[in-house]
């Protein structure tokens, strides 16, 4: 339980803050410009949350709980959220979806730490109570309908068992009666993820739970072994036309469940979620010319060519201010949702999503998406 | 007539061949890269720091003044007030405004949103600052800081008999400094002489007045009247502070392009400028001031405004680390590097003020200013 003083601090008299009177007194930088100096947590509408606890599942996994402000409005069991941090100066935000029951008022996140990212990474090797996260209200559609149907399959891999933990814990908390099966896939023993907990609903019968292990043979826990086909179907949930099917996981196993679902011509009964980048990296030195630019807000898309972001927006026919066309005055910074750009006067690559960039001296590399 | 330097000639851009220029280029390239490479959290927890302790100069002023009928409170309060608007406009907002802190995606230090305490929108001042001034640096007719519109400062501007006025026109401008950057952004002089109609006015004219009025009503108003029997002090009080504010802006600044020996320029110097004739054209248009920490903090990091129009848009901090090397490279090319104390550099920006208030004087041939 929070302490009575860090609930006042994150239930500030909102109504007061939000007053004209708070925001003319401290134009132009915002209420919110002076509440950071009590509490970094205080915000009239931005949704932040502190680290309460940390722990680690297995090796290269972090869980964390974050306490949210007053202004985390809750969410829905298979939702995610936009998580930000700053990692060496440089905001990244990922989504990620909260493993525990939707009754809770934390959040609790299991991140996988992969090699190359940069915000797993952080979280997994530098998040420490206390830390102070930036995130976004719950988004997405992959959650339970109402009424609850009376059969589900829920099937998992890697860190994409968050959504659906957070399913069962919700369904557990909710006392639901109807039969679910919860499949998960792990690399080994080590890297089943919550199984004290599956194990001990499991045995309290509350629920079926299956284990299958892709690069492991002959554990004890294991129910099943390799990847997903048919045959893990028919042994564990032979009845699958009948339920409700929820996934999560690695591309394969998406596209495996899909094939079955497809086959048995029961398509619209699968859900499936994934976190995976569907757009491959593009290495540093690709050609400039291949590639197509979307500036999203005008609907347009052109091919890369060569040229600059401004230069072909220009030839669009869109006007995007612009001053030095040299990158020194950032009159022409616009935000990039997603690709890759290469600064033409320092020669750096960046492929964050969502960053500022200076149309005028950045080249597409490959697919760009630019808010214009 | 001035000196003025063909600068298609082969051999003489500030007496350096075209190959020099480019390679003096080329240096400057060199470090702008090597610092982009290295951003990172230094940057971003000095400019933090830097935020909050203005936040809490602002705070602890405004408070101050609420006991403003003791004198030491009163003198505390400006002083503290004082220091949080130069430090927000300076170190800060125009700092941040250039673009310095985007890279770190933090949505309270992008350039495109910020808001500074000081009358000026900072939508107006991007333009005129950013683009105008920092591309067009020193160039008479182009560069409209070369007297803010009201003073004459350079021998370019045809005298006029108004210009007998000029000390008093540049007392006026310090001393409202604030509301003289404001209209300088609106461009009113050029209204006056026909070559901007009313109606373009219209516009940016509105956006000037509700952020005039609402840094007028906060200082003027609001918490004049919250500090209750103590208002008239409050009131004078945060004039003081805009006083102080304004008038040490004006000093840093003027101080930054129109001490002796500073270069001016005519239009044709920007037919087809090379990367490097910009670089050399910032460096003879520029003037540092030497000082302390402290006083670097204070004015911005201005006082190294070779530096920062060489860079405009690196973090400034890093201005007096590469400065040596600035100043070495300028050495070994012959290029001057104008630096000096405070009161030298001030000294001679009056000087100039005084001077140019009267027609040239026959007898006198090439004086400390020349035109490029
Ligand atoms: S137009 Fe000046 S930075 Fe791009």
């Amino acid at each position: 339980m929070p302490s009575p003083s860090t609930t006042s601090l994150r239930r500030p008299p909102r109504r007061l803050l939000r007053s004209r009177l708070a925001r003319a007194l401290t134009t132009p930088h915002g209420v919110d410009g002076f509440l950071g100096l009590v509490d970094p947590l205080l915000a009239t509408d931005d949704v932040r949350a502190r680290v309460t606890r940390v722990r680690h599942q297995s090796a290269d996994t972090v869980t964390l709980t974050l306490t949210p402000n007053a202004n985390w409005t809750g969410f829905r069991s298979g939702q995610f959220v936009n998580v930000t941090v700053e990692v060496d100066g440089r905001r990244h935000t990922r989504c990620f979806s909260p493993a525990g029951p939707e009754q809770s008022g934390e959040l609790e996140l299991t991140v996988k730490a992969k090699p190359d990212g940069i915000v797993s990474r952080h979280l997994h090797d530098s998040a420490r109570v206390g830390t102070v996260v930036t995130l976004s209200q719950a988004l997405g559609d992959f959650t339970l309908p109402r009424p609850r149907p009376r059969r589900l399959l829920l099937v998992c891999g890697g860190s994409g068992i968050t959504p659906l933990m957070s399913m069962l814990r919700t369904l557990e908390a909710e006392r639901y009666d109807g039969a679910v099966t919860f499949l998960q896939y792990a690399c080994t023993s080590a890297d089943v993820l919550y199984r004290d907990e599956l194990t001990s609903l499991a045995a309290r019968g509350a629920f079926d739970v299956r284990t299958a292990l892709t690069r492991e043979t002959d554990a004890p826990e294991a129910d099943l072994e390799g990847f997903f086909c048919r045959d893990h179907l028919n042994a564990v949930a032979p009845d699958h036309a009948d339920a409700e099917t929820y996934v999560c996981g690695p591309t394969p196993l998406m596209d495996a469940l899909a094939a079955v679902w497809a086959e048995d011509g029961i398509g619209e009964r699968l859900h499936a979620e994934s976190f995976v980048p569907t757009r491959a990296l593009v290495a540093p030195d690709a050609d400039a010319s291949a590639g197509t630019v979307t500036f999203a807000a005008s609907g347009i898309a052109v091919d890369a060519g060569g040229a600059t972001l401004l230069e072909l927006a220009e030839g669009a026919g869109l006007e995007p201010a612009s001053g030095c066309r040299m990158g020194i005055c950032h009159t022409c910074t616009r935000d990039k949702t997603s690709g890759t750009v290469r600064n033409i006067v320092t020669g750096s690559v960046s492929d964050r999503e969502c960053e500022a960039v200076q149309l005028c001296v950045n080249q597409p590399v490959g697919d760009v998406v630019v808010d214009l | 007539m001035t000196a003025t330097v063909d600068k298609t000639s082969e051999a003489t851009h500030a007496g350096l061949s075209a190959a020099d220029v480019e390679a003096f280029g080329a240096e400057m390239d060199a470090i702008r890269d090597r610092v982009l490479a290295d951003l990172g959290s230094r940057d971003a927890d000095y400019i933090r720091r830097i935020v909050t302790l203005q936040r809490r100069l602002e705070v602890l002023g405004r408070s101050l003044l609420f006991a403003g009928f003791i004198p030491p409170a009163w003198l505390g309060g400006v002083a503290a007030l004082s220091l949080s608007k130069i430090l927000d406009n300076m170190e800060i907002g125009h700092n941040v405004m250039h673009g310095q802190y985007d890279w770190m995606g933090d949505p309270a230090l992008d350039s495109r949103t910020f808001e500074w305490d000081t009358t000026c929108p900072a939508e107006g001042w991007r333009h005129s600052h950013n683009y105008v001034h920092h591309t067009f640096t020193n160039v008479v007719g182009k560069d409209r800081d070369v007297g803010y519109g009201v003073l004459r400062m350079s021998e370019d501007q045809p005298w006029r008999p108004l210009w007998l006025g000029n000390p008093v026109y540049a007392l006026l401008l310090a001393t409202f400094f604030q509301w003289g950057v404001a209209l300088h952004d609106l461009e009113t002089d050029r209204v006056a002489a026909g070559e901007k109609s009313l109606s373009e006015l219209a516009e940016p004219g509105r956006v000037a007045a509700r952020k005039a009025g609402r840094q007028a009503l906060k200082d003027y108003v609001l918490f004049p009247l919250l500090t209750g029997p103590a208002a008239p002090l409050t009131l004078a009080g945060n004039g003081a502070a805009n006083l102080a504010r304004n008038l040490w802006a004006f000093t840093i600044i003027f101080c930054g392009h129109f001490p002796d020996g500073v270069e001016m320029f005519d239009e044709a110097t920007l037919e087809a400028e090379t990367r490097g004739q910009w670089y050399v054209r910032q460096v003879l248009g520029s003037a540092n001031i030497e000082g302390g920490r402290v006083f670097h903090v204070l004015s911005g990091n201005l006082s190294h405004q070779i530096e920062h129009h060489l860079f405009p848009d690196l973090p400034a901090h890093r201005y007096a680390e590469i400065a040596a090397e600035v100043r070495d490279a300028c050495r070994r090319y012959g290029l001057p590097y104008n630096t000096g104390r405070l009161g030298r550099q001030f000294g001679s920006v009056v000087r100039r003020i005084v001077r140019l208030a009267l027609p040239r004087r026959r007898a006198r041939h090439a004086g400390p200013e020349q035109t490029r």
